[in-house]
Protein backbone atom coordinates (compact mmCIF):
# COMPACT_ATOMS: atom_id res chain seq x y z
CA UNK A 1 0.00 0.00 0.00
CA UNK A 2 1.12 3.27 -0.90
CA UNK A 3 2.06 6.33 1.50
CA UNK A 4 -1.09 8.17 0.62
CA UNK A 5 -3.72 5.27 1.20
CA UNK A 6 -1.78 4.13 4.78
CA UNK A 7 -2.41 8.14 5.72
CA UNK A 8 -5.79 8.05 4.57
CA UNK A 9 -6.63 5.22 6.37
CA UNK A 10 -4.98 5.72 9.49
CA UNK A 11 -6.78 9.66 9.05
CA UNK A 12 -10.47 8.07 8.79
CA UNK A 13 -9.91 5.35 12.10
CA UNK A 14 -12.58 5.41 14.63
CA UNK A 15 -11.50 7.53 17.44
CA UNK A 16 -13.79 6.67 20.75
CA UNK A 17 -14.92 10.98 20.49
CA UNK A 18 -15.67 9.74 17.04
CA UNK A 19 -17.85 6.79 18.06
CA UNK A 20 -19.58 8.21 20.88
CA UNK A 21 -20.45 10.84 18.65
CA UNK A 22 -21.68 9.15 16.18
CA UNK A 23 -23.66 7.03 19.11
CA UNK A 24 -25.00 9.97 20.09
CA UNK A 25 -26.33 10.99 16.41
CA UNK A 26 -27.68 7.19 16.57
CA UNK A 27 -30.00 7.73 19.97
CA UNK A 28 -31.33 11.39 18.80
CA UNK A 29 -32.28 9.57 15.21
CA UNK A 30 -34.40 6.70 16.76
CA UNK A 31 -36.14 9.44 19.07
CA UNK A 32 -37.27 11.66 16.05
CA UNK A 33 -38.28 8.67 14.30
CA UNK A 34 -40.59 7.36 17.21
CA UNK A 35 -41.40 10.38 18.42
CA UNK A 36 -42.29 11.88 14.45
CA UNK A 37 -43.87 8.38 13.67
CA UNK A 38 -41.36 7.04 11.08
CA UNK A 39 -41.05 3.92 13.03
CA UNK A 40 -43.65 1.87 13.30
CA UNK A 41 -42.53 0.36 16.77
CA UNK A 42 -40.72 1.83 19.59
CA UNK A 43 -39.05 -0.26 22.00
CA UNK A 44 -36.96 0.20 25.42
CA UNK A 45 -36.22 -2.02 28.80
CA UNK A 46 -38.65 -1.27 31.33
CA UNK A 47 -37.16 -2.14 35.25
CA UNK A 48 -39.43 -4.60 37.47
CA UNK A 49 -38.71 -7.13 39.91
CA UNK A 50 -38.37 -9.48 37.23
CA UNK A 51 -35.67 -8.01 36.10
CA UNK A 52 -35.73 -5.84 33.09
CA UNK A 53 -38.44 -6.39 30.78
CA UNK A 54 -38.58 -5.42 27.11
CA UNK A 55 -41.71 -3.40 26.43
CA UNK A 56 -41.95 -2.63 22.52
CA UNK A 57 -45.12 -0.62 21.43
CA UNK A 58 -46.61 0.62 18.02
CA UNK A 59 -48.80 3.69 17.17
CA UNK A 60 -51.39 2.02 18.79
CA UNK A 61 -50.31 0.58 21.74
CA UNK A 62 -47.99 -1.60 23.77
CA UNK A 63 -47.69 -4.77 21.10
CA UNK A 64 -45.38 -6.72 23.50
CA UNK A 65 -43.73 -7.43 26.42
CA UNK A 66 -41.06 -9.67 27.37
CA UNK A 67 -39.24 -11.58 30.10
CA UNK A 68 -35.85 -10.99 30.58
CA UNK A 69 -34.63 -14.60 29.56
CA UNK A 70 -36.11 -13.78 26.37
CA UNK A 71 -33.24 -12.78 23.91
CA UNK A 72 -33.25 -9.23 22.63
CA UNK A 73 -32.58 -10.68 19.43
CA UNK A 74 -34.98 -13.03 19.23
CA UNK A 75 -38.09 -10.61 20.44
CA UNK A 76 -37.06 -8.05 17.81
CA UNK A 77 -36.37 -10.34 14.96
CA UNK A 78 -39.90 -11.72 15.30
CA UNK A 79 -41.15 -8.47 15.50
CA UNK A 80 -39.62 -7.40 12.52
CA UNK A 81 -40.62 -10.40 10.60
CA UNK A 82 -44.16 -10.41 12.05
CA UNK A 83 -45.02 -6.67 12.21
CA UNK A 84 -42.24 -4.21 10.10
CA UNK A 85 -38.89 -3.79 10.41
CA UNK A 86 -39.17 -0.28 11.33
CA UNK A 87 -38.03 -0.57 14.76
CA UNK A 88 -35.94 1.57 16.87
CA UNK A 89 -35.17 1.97 20.40
CA UNK A 90 -36.62 5.09 22.18
CA UNK A 91 -37.10 4.85 25.49
CA UNK A 92 -39.75 7.93 25.82
CA UNK A 93 -41.59 6.36 23.79
CA UNK A 94 -42.52 3.69 26.45
CA UNK A 95 -42.88 6.18 29.26
CA UNK A 96 -46.67 5.64 29.65
CA UNK A 97 -46.13 1.80 29.94
CA UNK A 98 -42.97 2.18 32.59
CA UNK A 99 -44.85 4.31 35.29
CA UNK A 100 -48.68 2.07 35.10
CA UNK A 101 -46.08 -1.07 35.38
CA UNK A 102 -43.69 0.96 38.05
CA UNK A 103 -47.02 1.69 40.01
CA UNK A 104 -48.21 -1.97 39.47
CA UNK A 105 -45.54 -3.57 41.33
CA UNK A 106 -45.61 -0.38 43.95
CA UNK A 107 -49.32 -2.16 44.50
CA UNK A 108 -50.70 1.46 43.94
CA UNK A 109 -52.51 0.48 40.36
CA UNK A 110 -54.74 -2.51 39.82
CA UNK A 111 -55.75 -1.98 36.25
CA UNK A 112 -53.66 -0.66 33.17
CA UNK A 113 -55.11 2.10 31.56
CA UNK A 114 -52.90 2.08 28.71
CA UNK A 115 -53.67 0.91 25.22
CA UNK A 116 -52.60 -2.27 24.21
CA UNK A 117 -52.20 -3.65 20.09
CA UNK A 118 -52.89 -7.01 19.88
CA UNK A 119 -51.47 -7.60 16.12
CA UNK A 120 -49.50 -10.73 17.32
CA UNK A 121 -52.57 -12.37 18.42
CA UNK A 122 -54.97 -15.11 16.77
CA UNK A 123 -58.45 -14.30 16.67
CA UNK A 124 -59.26 -16.84 18.98
CA UNK A 125 -55.98 -15.47 21.35
CA UNK A 126 -57.69 -12.42 21.07
CA UNK A 127 -61.16 -13.33 22.30
CA UNK A 128 -59.29 -15.27 24.97
CA UNK A 129 -57.16 -12.77 26.29
CA UNK A 130 -60.29 -9.98 26.09
CA UNK A 131 -62.16 -12.34 28.28
CA UNK A 132 -58.83 -12.56 30.71
CA UNK A 133 -58.04 -8.83 30.60
CA UNK A 134 -61.86 -8.82 31.84
CA UNK A 135 -60.85 -10.80 35.56
CA UNK A 136 -60.41 -7.97 38.06
CA UNK A 137 -57.08 -7.82 39.99
CA UNK A 138 -57.16 -9.94 43.01
CA UNK A 139 -59.64 -12.20 41.14
CA UNK A 140 -59.35 -15.52 39.39
CA UNK A 141 -60.57 -17.63 36.56
CA UNK A 142 -60.43 -21.25 34.97
CA UNK A 143 -59.05 -22.07 31.34
CA UNK A 144 -62.64 -23.37 31.03
CA UNK A 145 -64.29 -20.16 31.37
CA UNK A 146 -62.11 -18.63 29.33
CA UNK A 147 -62.49 -21.12 26.43
CA UNK A 148 -65.94 -20.84 27.25
CA UNK A 149 -65.91 -16.54 27.21
CA UNK A 150 -64.32 -17.28 23.75
CA UNK A 151 -66.98 -18.99 21.94
CA UNK A 152 -65.04 -22.51 22.72
CA UNK A 153 -66.55 -24.54 25.64
CA UNK A 154 -64.28 -27.73 25.22
CA UNK A 155 -61.74 -25.97 24.16
CA UNK A 156 -59.69 -25.50 27.65
CA UNK A 157 -56.48 -26.79 26.29
CA UNK A 158 -56.46 -24.22 23.15
CA UNK A 159 -57.11 -21.19 25.52
CA UNK A 160 -54.53 -22.55 27.54
CA UNK A 161 -52.57 -22.36 24.31
CA UNK A 162 -53.45 -19.05 24.03
CA UNK A 163 -52.96 -17.99 27.21
CA UNK A 164 -49.30 -19.60 27.09
CA UNK A 165 -48.52 -17.54 24.40
CA UNK A 166 -49.86 -14.38 25.53
CA UNK A 167 -47.07 -11.54 24.14
CA UNK A 168 -48.28 -8.86 26.42
CA UNK A 169 -48.21 -10.64 30.11
CA UNK A 170 -48.59 -9.38 33.33
CA UNK A 171 -50.27 -6.10 31.52
CA UNK A 172 -53.13 -8.81 29.87
CA UNK A 173 -53.21 -10.92 33.12
CA UNK A 174 -53.31 -14.32 32.18
CA UNK A 175 -51.43 -15.14 35.64
CA UNK A 176 -54.89 -14.86 37.15
CA UNK A 177 -56.35 -18.03 34.74
CA UNK A 178 -55.56 -21.43 36.91
CA UNK A 179 -56.98 -24.58 36.66
CA UNK A 180 -60.69 -25.94 37.85
CA UNK A 181 -60.30 -26.59 40.95
CA UNK A 182 -57.25 -24.39 42.15
CA UNK A 183 -54.14 -25.78 40.30
CA UNK A 184 -52.21 -22.91 39.55
CA UNK A 185 -51.41 -24.69 35.69
CA UNK A 186 -48.60 -23.41 33.91
CA UNK A 187 -46.88 -19.78 32.99
CA UNK A 188 -44.93 -18.57 30.30
CA UNK A 189 -42.57 -16.59 32.51
CA UNK A 190 -42.61 -19.20 35.14
CA UNK A 191 -44.69 -20.46 37.70
CA UNK A 192 -43.38 -18.94 40.51
CA UNK A 193 -43.28 -15.51 38.68
CA UNK A 194 -47.42 -16.46 38.37
CA UNK A 195 -47.21 -16.96 42.58
CA UNK A 196 -45.51 -14.20 43.17
CA UNK A 197 -48.43 -11.94 40.76
CA UNK A 198 -51.08 -13.50 42.36
CA UNK A 199 -49.37 -13.26 45.67
CA UNK A 200 -48.76 -9.18 44.87
CA UNK A 201 -52.52 -8.73 43.88
CA UNK A 202 -53.64 -10.82 47.23
CA UNK A 203 -55.38 -13.66 45.26
CA UNK A 204 -53.28 -15.69 46.58
CA UNK A 205 -51.56 -16.47 50.59
CA UNK A 206 -47.74 -16.57 50.54
CA UNK A 207 -46.65 -20.15 51.18
CA UNK A 208 -44.77 -20.23 54.76
CA UNK B 1 -30.98 -31.60 4.32
CA UNK B 2 -34.43 -33.30 3.38
CA UNK B 3 -37.00 -31.62 5.42
CA UNK B 4 -39.66 -33.63 6.72
CA UNK B 5 -41.99 -30.65 6.94
CA UNK B 6 -41.57 -29.40 3.71
CA UNK B 7 -44.22 -26.51 3.89
CA UNK B 8 -42.43 -24.86 6.86
CA UNK B 9 -39.50 -25.20 4.97
CA UNK B 10 -40.85 -23.55 2.58
CA UNK B 11 -42.00 -20.92 4.66
CA UNK B 12 -38.54 -20.37 6.36
CA UNK B 13 -37.34 -19.84 2.66
CA UNK B 14 -39.48 -16.94 1.65
CA UNK B 15 -40.15 -14.77 5.07
CA UNK B 16 -37.88 -11.32 5.19
CA UNK B 17 -34.36 -11.48 6.90
CA UNK B 18 -34.16 -7.95 6.86
CA UNK B 19 -32.92 -7.20 10.94
CA UNK B 20 -35.19 -4.58 13.07
CA UNK B 21 -33.63 -1.20 11.95
CA UNK B 22 -31.93 -0.25 14.83
CA UNK B 23 -29.91 -3.28 14.60
CA UNK B 24 -28.83 -1.60 11.17
CA UNK B 25 -28.30 1.94 12.40
CA UNK B 26 -26.04 0.30 15.35
CA UNK B 27 -23.86 -1.71 13.05
CA UNK B 28 -23.47 1.15 10.66
CA UNK B 29 -23.57 4.42 12.29
CA UNK B 30 -20.03 4.87 12.85
CA UNK B 31 -18.95 4.13 9.20
CA UNK B 32 -21.75 6.39 8.02
CA UNK B 33 -20.42 8.86 10.94
CA UNK B 34 -16.72 9.03 9.60
CA UNK B 35 -17.46 9.07 5.72
CA UNK B 36 -19.19 12.40 6.45
CA UNK B 37 -17.23 13.93 8.98
CA UNK B 38 -14.81 13.03 6.33
CA UNK B 39 -17.47 14.23 3.58
CA UNK B 40 -18.61 17.63 5.15
CA UNK B 41 -16.46 18.43 8.31
CA UNK B 42 -18.07 17.53 11.76
CA UNK B 43 -20.16 20.50 12.00
CA UNK B 44 -22.80 19.24 8.82
CA UNK B 45 -22.22 15.71 9.07
CA UNK B 46 -25.20 15.26 11.97
CA UNK B 47 -27.71 17.02 9.90
CA UNK B 48 -26.24 15.08 6.96
CA UNK B 49 -26.31 11.84 9.42
CA UNK B 50 -29.98 12.15 10.73
CA UNK B 51 -30.68 12.91 6.53
CA UNK B 52 -28.82 9.60 5.49
CA UNK B 53 -30.92 7.58 8.12
CA UNK B 54 -34.39 9.22 7.87
CA UNK B 55 -34.47 7.95 3.96
CA UNK B 56 -32.80 4.84 5.05
CA UNK B 57 -35.94 4.47 7.53
CA UNK B 58 -38.34 5.47 4.71
CA UNK B 59 -37.00 3.06 2.25
CA UNK B 60 -36.09 0.36 4.28
CA UNK B 61 -39.02 -2.25 4.09
CA UNK B 62 -38.91 -2.17 0.74
CA UNK B 63 -35.34 -3.61 0.48
CA UNK B 64 -34.88 -7.02 -0.60
CA UNK B 65 -33.48 -9.06 2.54
CA UNK B 66 -30.28 -10.05 0.87
CA UNK B 67 -29.45 -6.63 0.22
CA UNK B 68 -25.78 -5.22 0.89
CA UNK B 69 -26.97 -2.82 4.04
CA UNK B 70 -23.44 -1.62 4.01
CA UNK B 71 -22.93 -0.45 0.71
CA UNK B 72 -26.25 0.96 0.52
CA UNK B 73 -26.59 3.25 3.10
CA UNK B 74 -23.08 4.72 2.30
CA UNK B 75 -24.51 5.51 -0.80
CA UNK B 76 -27.39 7.18 0.93
CA UNK B 77 -25.13 8.80 3.29
CA UNK B 78 -22.50 9.94 0.47
CA UNK B 79 -25.60 11.33 -1.88
CA UNK B 80 -26.71 13.23 1.20
CA UNK B 81 -23.13 14.78 1.53
CA UNK B 82 -22.77 15.73 -1.90
CA UNK B 83 -26.31 17.51 -1.79
CA UNK B 84 -24.33 19.56 1.12
CA UNK B 85 -21.42 19.93 -1.30
CA UNK B 86 -24.13 21.63 -3.65
CA UNK B 87 -26.09 23.52 -1.11
CA UNK B 88 -23.11 25.64 0.06
CA UNK B 89 -22.18 26.09 -3.54
CA UNK B 90 -25.15 27.58 -4.08
CA UNK B 91 -24.75 29.59 -1.21
CA UNK B 92 -23.07 32.96 -1.70
CA UNK B 93 -19.43 31.99 -2.17
CA UNK B 94 -16.86 34.54 -2.32
CA UNK B 95 -15.51 35.44 -5.89
CA UNK B 96 -12.35 33.53 -5.06
CA UNK B 97 -13.62 30.34 -4.79
CA UNK B 98 -16.71 30.67 -7.29
CA UNK B 99 -13.66 29.08 -10.15
CA UNK B 100 -13.22 26.45 -7.90
CA UNK B 101 -16.73 25.46 -7.31
CA UNK B 102 -17.50 25.65 -11.07
CA UNK B 103 -14.47 23.44 -11.28
CA UNK B 104 -15.88 20.51 -9.79
CA UNK B 105 -13.87 21.16 -6.68
CA UNK B 106 -15.04 22.56 -3.16
CA UNK B 107 -13.23 25.34 -1.26
CA UNK B 108 -12.97 25.04 2.79
CA UNK B 109 -14.59 22.14 3.81
CA UNK B 110 -16.02 24.81 7.22
CA UNK B 111 -15.00 25.39 10.67
CA UNK B 112 -14.18 22.98 12.64
CA UNK B 113 -15.35 22.42 16.50
CA UNK B 114 -13.03 22.86 19.21
CA UNK B 115 -14.00 20.10 20.85
CA UNK B 116 -13.35 17.06 17.44
CA UNK B 117 -9.87 18.58 17.82
CA UNK B 118 -8.53 16.30 14.96
CA UNK B 119 -5.32 15.97 14.48
CA UNK B 120 -3.57 18.79 12.47
CA UNK B 121 -2.03 16.21 9.59
CA UNK B 122 -5.42 14.42 8.98
CA UNK B 123 -6.93 18.19 8.95
CA UNK B 124 -4.42 18.74 5.59
CA UNK B 125 -5.07 15.36 4.08
CA UNK B 126 -8.85 15.86 4.29
CA UNK B 127 -8.57 19.45 3.24
CA UNK B 128 -6.64 18.18 0.10
CA UNK B 129 -8.94 15.59 -0.17
CA UNK B 130 -12.14 18.27 -0.53
CA UNK B 131 -10.24 20.14 -3.14
CA UNK B 132 -10.02 17.05 -5.61
CA UNK B 133 -12.76 17.38 -8.31
CA UNK B 134 -15.62 15.40 -6.88
CA UNK B 135 -15.99 12.40 -8.72
CA UNK B 136 -12.40 11.80 -7.20
CA UNK B 137 -13.03 13.10 -3.89
CA UNK B 138 -16.13 10.69 -3.61
CA UNK B 139 -13.73 7.55 -4.79
CA UNK B 140 -11.30 8.67 -2.20
CA UNK B 141 -13.65 8.28 0.37
CA UNK B 142 -16.10 5.98 -0.92
CA UNK B 143 -12.74 3.72 -0.50
CA UNK B 144 -10.58 4.74 2.51
CA UNK B 145 -13.48 5.98 4.93
CA UNK B 146 -15.91 3.90 3.78
CA UNK B 147 -13.83 1.16 2.81
CA UNK B 148 -16.52 0.15 -0.40
CA UNK B 149 -15.56 -2.30 -3.24
CA UNK B 150 -14.76 -0.42 -6.35
CA UNK B 151 -18.15 -2.00 -7.77
CA UNK B 152 -19.80 -0.68 -5.01
CA UNK B 153 -18.16 2.82 -5.53
CA UNK B 154 -18.92 2.90 -9.21
CA UNK B 155 -22.47 1.90 -8.10
CA UNK B 156 -22.42 4.79 -5.50
CA UNK B 157 -21.02 7.30 -7.92
CA UNK B 158 -23.38 5.64 -10.61
CA UNK B 159 -20.40 5.44 -13.48
CA UNK B 160 -18.71 2.22 -14.67
CA UNK B 161 -16.14 0.17 -12.61
CA UNK B 162 -13.77 1.21 -14.57
CA UNK B 163 -14.54 4.87 -14.41
CA UNK B 164 -14.70 4.39 -10.34
CA UNK B 165 -10.87 2.87 -10.57
CA UNK B 166 -9.55 5.76 -12.75
CA UNK B 167 -10.52 8.50 -10.31
CA UNK B 168 -9.67 7.02 -7.43
CA UNK B 169 -6.55 6.49 -9.16
CA UNK B 170 -6.31 10.23 -10.22
CA UNK B 171 -7.51 11.46 -6.97
CA UNK B 172 -4.50 9.56 -5.63
CA UNK B 173 -1.82 10.61 -7.69
CA UNK B 174 -2.85 13.99 -6.84
CA UNK B 175 -2.68 13.53 -3.11
CA UNK B 176 0.62 12.31 -3.68
CA UNK B 177 1.80 15.68 -4.24
CA UNK B 178 0.85 16.62 -1.18
CA UNK B 179 2.49 13.82 0.64
CA UNK B 180 5.36 15.49 1.36
CA UNK B 181 4.08 17.72 3.58
CA UNK B 182 2.14 15.12 5.28
CA UNK B 183 5.38 12.94 6.49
Amino acid sequence: MSTIETLLRAAAAPTPSEEERAARAARRLSARAAAEGLAEIAYAPVDSPFGALLAAGTDRGLVRLAFPEEPLDEVLDRLARRLSPRIVEAPAALDPVRRELDEYFAGTRHEFEIAIDRALMSPFARRVLDATSAIPYGSVGTYTEMAAAAGSPRGSRAAGNALGSNPIPIIVPCHRVLRTGGNLGGYGGGLHRKRWLLELEGALTPEL
Amino acid sequence: MTSRFPTQARFIAVRSTLPPFQRFLDEHREEVWRLLVASVGPIEADDCFQETFISALHAYPRLRPDSDLRAWVLTIAHRKALDTHRGRARRALPVAEVAEVADGGVGSSGPRSAAHAPQPRDETLWEAVHELPARQRSAVLLRYVGDLAHRDIAAAIGCSEEAARRSLHEGLNKLREIEVVLR
